[in-house]
């Protein structure tokens, strides 16, 4: 039964980091093209 | 201001660890639930800070098809896509509650029925935003999102008058409803830190939009010196 | 040049439609073949009795209509988008919502006529016999195709030049419709199981057809505009 209440707040953080993770590679990505504008 | 983030970061970090604490270990086990109601804590919060986006969402929304302004748009797809996430989260933490306690993973009620219109509305947001054109996005987006706005208080009032000519077999009672002031306190901690979390998330989005416009303006601005 | 009135531009867009429907009858076709083929699948999934047939025929009559008339909103902009009508009326002076209310009335009656052509059918397979009158059913029906077209020719305006645009209407459409489309069923369902009353959801369906045609008149000229 409390298997229940682990898995609720495991999946809310593996949402979240999930999002997190989406956010990082859009931050290495945008980083990356403001270098490459830069060095232009 | 990246030293401002940075501060606001560790103060969110520490309210989360705190009302984590708070929720599973200093809050008292419920008598019929038992330690399942402690989900209670994560997804009532989480709910809440849906909401909380999706309504910042709408009033970006309608401050852009006023004035147009950047700031606006970046502020509404920033809401939209924390929305989702937080909005995800009920959905999934709802029916894991859900199904120990009532034995049904989902019920057609006005909550959670809502919840789910409200989901389906902002992914239909994302993917427009995502499939139009990037001149037309940020108005056709926020056209929606003023449909939307006006759209779920009709979902939520026709449910509602639907389950009282056919109950449910099953009351999805009110999780407020009698709380001992030591749960309230978990609950109200975990509030502050959700919100707290949510808007750090929504700051760190909405940065990273008004990164990516200028880079797109820079690119622009390149190709125009180049044509010349 | 003093600008044409609302009524005089959209009565005259709508005869147009109308008349190059008439002469190709391509939106009819195809949605009413649509309709036919979703009405005979759902024949052989359930196999009702007469007391369970009005219970679940509302639910699938909108169904059909729901899919037939997302057939029909795909073409609506179709024609205008590959003439570049669009271009043209956004530079004349006509205002922008008497061309939007010509679309919505043309395929009010398009899907109207769809409705009529498909209920003997559904009749027919469901062995279906209404407790509640009928007039009740046809003020049902009005509301709900108003509902549904008046939202998805606005939603097909926003999508035209989106990628994908066939899957953005519906996409769009189904859950924004989704009170309209609980009214619409729970109605139909009352009226055909004489259980409860119907007006409730009828005037549900009512206030939101006003809701949402005000809001439609209201943001139309930001969407034709935005480019």
């Amino acid at each position: 039964m409390i298997k229940y209440m682990w898995a609720a707040y495991i999946v809310t953080w593996l949402v979240h980091l999930g999002y997190l993770g989406f956010l990082t590679s859009k931050a290495s990505k945008i980083r990356k093209e403001a270098e490459e504008l830069r060095r232009n | 201001m990246k030293l401002k983030l940075t501060f606001f970061a560790l103060v969110t970090l520490g309210l989360l660890s705190y009302a984590l604490y708070m929720a599973l270990v200093v809050a008292p086990t419920e008598a019929t639930m038992g330690d399942v109601q402690r989900i209670f804590y994560y997804h009532v919060p989480s709910a809440w800070m849906a909401f909380l986006c999706f309504f910042i969402n709408a009033i970006a929304s309608i401050w852009y098809l006023a004035k147009r302004s950047q700031t606006a748009d970046a502020i509404a797809v920033s809401a939209a896509e924390v929305g989702v996430v937080f909005c995800t989260i009920v959905l999934l933490t709802g029916p894991i509650w859900a199904r120990p306690v009532w034995g049904i993973w989902w019920t057609w009620d006005a909550r959670l029925t809502s919840t789910l219109v409200l989901w389906l509305i902002y992914i239909a947001y994302l993917i427009l935003r995502r499939f139009s054109t990037s001149g037309r996005a940020p108005v056709l987006a926020a056209t929606l999102a003023v449909f939307g706005f006006f759209d779920v208080p009709f979902v939520y009032l026709s449910i509602r008058i639907f389950r009282t000519q056919h109950p449910q077999p099953v009351i999805a009672g009110g999780e407020g409803s009698g709380l001992d002031p030591t749960m309230a306190k978990a609950f109200l901690w975990n509030m502050i830190a959700f919100t707290f979390y949510g808007l750090l998330v929504m700051w760190m989005r909405y940065r990273l939009e008004l990164a990516e416009r200028s880079i797109e303006e820079a690119h622009a601005e390149k190709a125009l010196q180049e044509g010349a | 040049m003093k600008a044409p009135g609302t009524f005089a531009v959209s009565r005259s867009t709508l005869a147009k439609d109308l008349r190059l429907e008439w002469r190709s009858k391509d939106a009819i076709n195809s949605m009413l073949f649509f309709a036919l083929l979703v009405v005979v699948v759902f024949s052989f999934a359930f196999d009702p009795t007469a007391e369970e047939s009005r219970k679940i025929a509302g639910g699938l009559v909108w169904v059909a209509v729901l899919f037939a008339a997302v057939v029909a909103l795909n073409q609506t902009w179709a024609r205008e988008l590959r003439n570049n009508v669009l271009d043209a009326y956004r530079v004349s002076p006509a205002p922008a919502n008497a061309m939007f209310l010509s679309k919505v009335i043309g395929s009010f009656i398009f899907v109207t006529i769809l409705e009529v052509l498909m209920t003997p059918l559904f009749v027919m397979f469901y062995n279906l016999r209404s407790i509640g009158p009928l007039w009740e059913l046809a003020i049902v029906g009005l509301l709900a195709t108003w509902a549904l077209v008046v939202n998805g020719t606005f939603f097909a305006a926003m999508s035209i030049r989106t990628r994908s645009r066939e899957i953005m209407l519906p996409l769009i459409l189904f859950p924004i419709s989704i009170p309209a489309i609980l009214a619409m069923v729970w109605a139909t369902t009352q009226i055909l199981t004489g259980e409860y009353s119907p007006w409730f959801w009828i005037q549900l369906l009512a206030v939101y057809d006003v809701v949402f045609t005000t809001v439609c008149l209201v943001l139309f000229e930001i969407v034709l505009n935005a480019e």
